[in-house]
């Protein structure tokens, strides 16, 4: 089952004829039209012209997350804001947001690569899809949405949240898909268990999980307790959003979007491009976008390629699951979490020690973040109640900073263990 | 006219407490009183003790976190009613009482309360105006709870 037969199944010797003549064609833009690029490809002293062939984009230099941010807001885009029709940005919860735009033409692009991920998951047009991803400036919620639109299947937008309702609705209106982090349909199953129903009260086939990382196990608890068949998607919005890799029914690896997205696998310490099958960061360069080009940006998230014939019959070449991350950032249900936002919210607060640790845990089915603070002699009191607002205090500054909700521990002071490098700042016992 | 008392933060595990009395211990300091008061997930002790500076240093030493504060130690009556004057008089000038712990001194029919409040010259004023006996001399404390006063 195809969406875009053509592109999905092009030979190997055509996909990357395309690939080369749009790749000159984004590079131009990317020169012309941004300051940035054009800066760090003269300092890199290339051009777009030295571009002959696919690997002569290991010239050029990588695009990092700070890149964006230093750019704030609009300085990355390729187009004036009059061609702008959808702008979409992370929480900027590390520092400045980061701000991304489309075109019409990047809007029409999206949503044909997530109408294909829609469809390679098996959704239809006659289906009705519980669209269970925030909407608003997270790309996942409206991604999905134009996706199904495309393909003119039903799409119920409850974005996430509110549970119950969520499978009162998922029952009543026979939601046929459902799309959310698989983290929340864990959820959901526990409490479609708890209401005393099962699988098979409802009419849900499939369900298209992404925006955090998940293993084999969770999937098949997912599929077990729900009776679908679980999809994994991956994007971000730097690239375009959910929809830049997408699994086949046969669950062997993400079929990277390669008519719209040239992947890499880098070392991250070298920045030396990796042998397929070889651990590494991965890297992406877009080809059609026209609001924000991106050239070779390091996402941070460490996986593989896969370069085999699929069963599905699609050509692309496929990335093994998130493995992990280059940097320490958590997600944290579905939300990015740095240790050194929480750095910043103690030292704001001044009364406390600047050691802690941060304590990830799955229970049942939901991140749980535990923040440990050592005590120091400033914040103590020998009134308790002083401490359990103090505990209180930074607690609510965590949660209004990540979005997320932690509990706080008040520590002995030395009790976190100090390191002569990199202090060791998480302790993540989540089996995924 | 004001006792120090030693606070110490314990995580709420086991061994804590006793981290600290090894220490003390070691150290050969007496303690003369001592209430912890506990939540779910960590502990304050309290502790008047005969050496409360060197208490201090020696126990930052082994890295914990203390904290001097001054408190007010009252004889009273050990009869019925007698910590209700005690608090009458409190109550009669506005006093906070944050907290508080009571033991038996080493006089006969006399009790000792240990108060923390929120306004200090307040509380000793008052209780002194009303002939509630503070510790503040040296041979009353030898008593009760003596080389803890100010």
């Amino acid at each position: 089952m195809y969406w875009n037969e053509k592109y999905e199944c092009l030979s190997r010797d055509e996909l990357k004829q395309l690939q080369l003549e749009r790749l000159k064609q984004t590079l131009e833009r990317a020169y012309h039209n941004v300051n940035h690029y054009r800066n760090t490809m003269q300092a890199a002293e290339v051009e777009p012209r030295d571009l002959n062939t696919l690997e002569d984009l290991q010239k050029f230099p990588f695009t990092k997350k700070q890149d964006l941010r230093d750019n704030y807001p609009y300085g990355m885009f390729a187009v004036n804001l009059s061609e702008v029709v959808r702008i979409h940005s992370s929480s900027g919860t590390t520092g400045k947001p980061t701000v991304v735009g489309y075109t019409r033409n990047d809007i029409n692009n999206w949503s044909e690569l997530m109408a294909r991920s829609l469809m390679n998951a098996g959704v239809q047009k006659e289906d009705v899809i519980q669209n269970a991803y925030g909407y608003g400036l997270f790309t996942g919620g409206l991604g999905v949405h134009y996706g199904a639109e495309k393909i003119g299947a039903s799409i119920i937008p409850i974005s996430g949240g509110n549970t119950k309702r969520q499978v009162m609705i998922m029952k009543d209106y026979g939601s046929t898909i459902i799309t959310c982090t698989p983290s929340y349909a864990l959820f959901i199953a526990e409490v479609i268990e708890e209401m005393g129903l099962g699988p098979e009260d409802f009419k849900l086939k499939a369900g298209i999980f992404g925006a955090e990382p998940w293993s084999e196990n969770m999937r098949n608890e997912i599929e077990q307790r729900l009776g679908i068949l679980a999809i994994d998607i991956y994007g971000l919005s730097e690239i375009i959003g959910p929809g830049v890799a997408v699994e086949c029914k046969y669950k062997n690896g993400l079929h990277v979007m390669e008519d719209h997205f040239i992947v890499e696998i880098i070392d991250p310490e070298t920045g030396e491009v990796l042998l397929p099958g070889e651990r590494g960061e991965l890297v992406f360069t877009s080809l059609t976008k026209e609001a924000l080009p991106i050239i070779r940006y390091r996402t941070g998230d460490i996986s593989r390629l896969i370069v085999e014939e699929c069963e599905c019959g699609r050509t692309s070449v496929k990335i093994g699951r998130i493995e992990g991350r280059t940097d320490d950032m958590l997600i944290i249900r579905g939300v990015n979490v740095f240790p050194s936002q929480i750095e910043h919210v103690l030292l704001e607060i001044g009364e406390t020690e600047p050691h802690y640790l941060l304590v990830v845990d799955r229970v049942g089915n939901l991140d749980v973040l535990e923040v440990q603070v050592e005590v120091s002699e400033k914040m103590f009191s020998d009134e308790v109640r002083q401490l359990e607002v103090l505990s209180k205090r930074i607690r609510n500054e965590i949660e209004s900073v990540l979005g997320v909700s932690v509990t706080v521990k008040l520590v002995e002071p030395k009790k976190i263990a100090r390191s002569e490098g990199k202090a060791k700042r998480v302790i993540d016992k989540r089996k995924i | 006219m004001v006792v120090k008392q030693l606070s110490v933060f314990l995580e709420n595990t086991p061994g804590r407490l006793r981290a600290v009395t090894s220490v003390l211990a070691e150290n050969n300091i007496n303690i003369r009183a001592l209430t912890l008061a506990d939540t779910s997930d960590f502990g304050v002790l309290r502790l008047i003790v005969d050496k409360p500076e060197m208490a201090v240093i020696i126990l930052k030493e082994k890295n914990f976190t203390v904290k001097l504060a001054d408190v007010i130690a009252v004889e009273m009556d050990d009869t019925p009613g007698g910590l209700d004057n005690v608090l009458e008089v409190l109550d009669a000038r506005e006093v906070n009482i944050e907290y508080m712990y009571a033991f038996m001194g080493a006089k006969p029919k006399k009790a000792l309360v240990i108060f923390r409040v929120d306004k200090l010259e307040e509380a000793v004023e008052s209780l002194k105006a009303k002939g509630i006996r503070l510790i503040v001399t040296e041979e009353e404390a030898a008593d009760l709870i003596y080389y803890c006063w100010d």
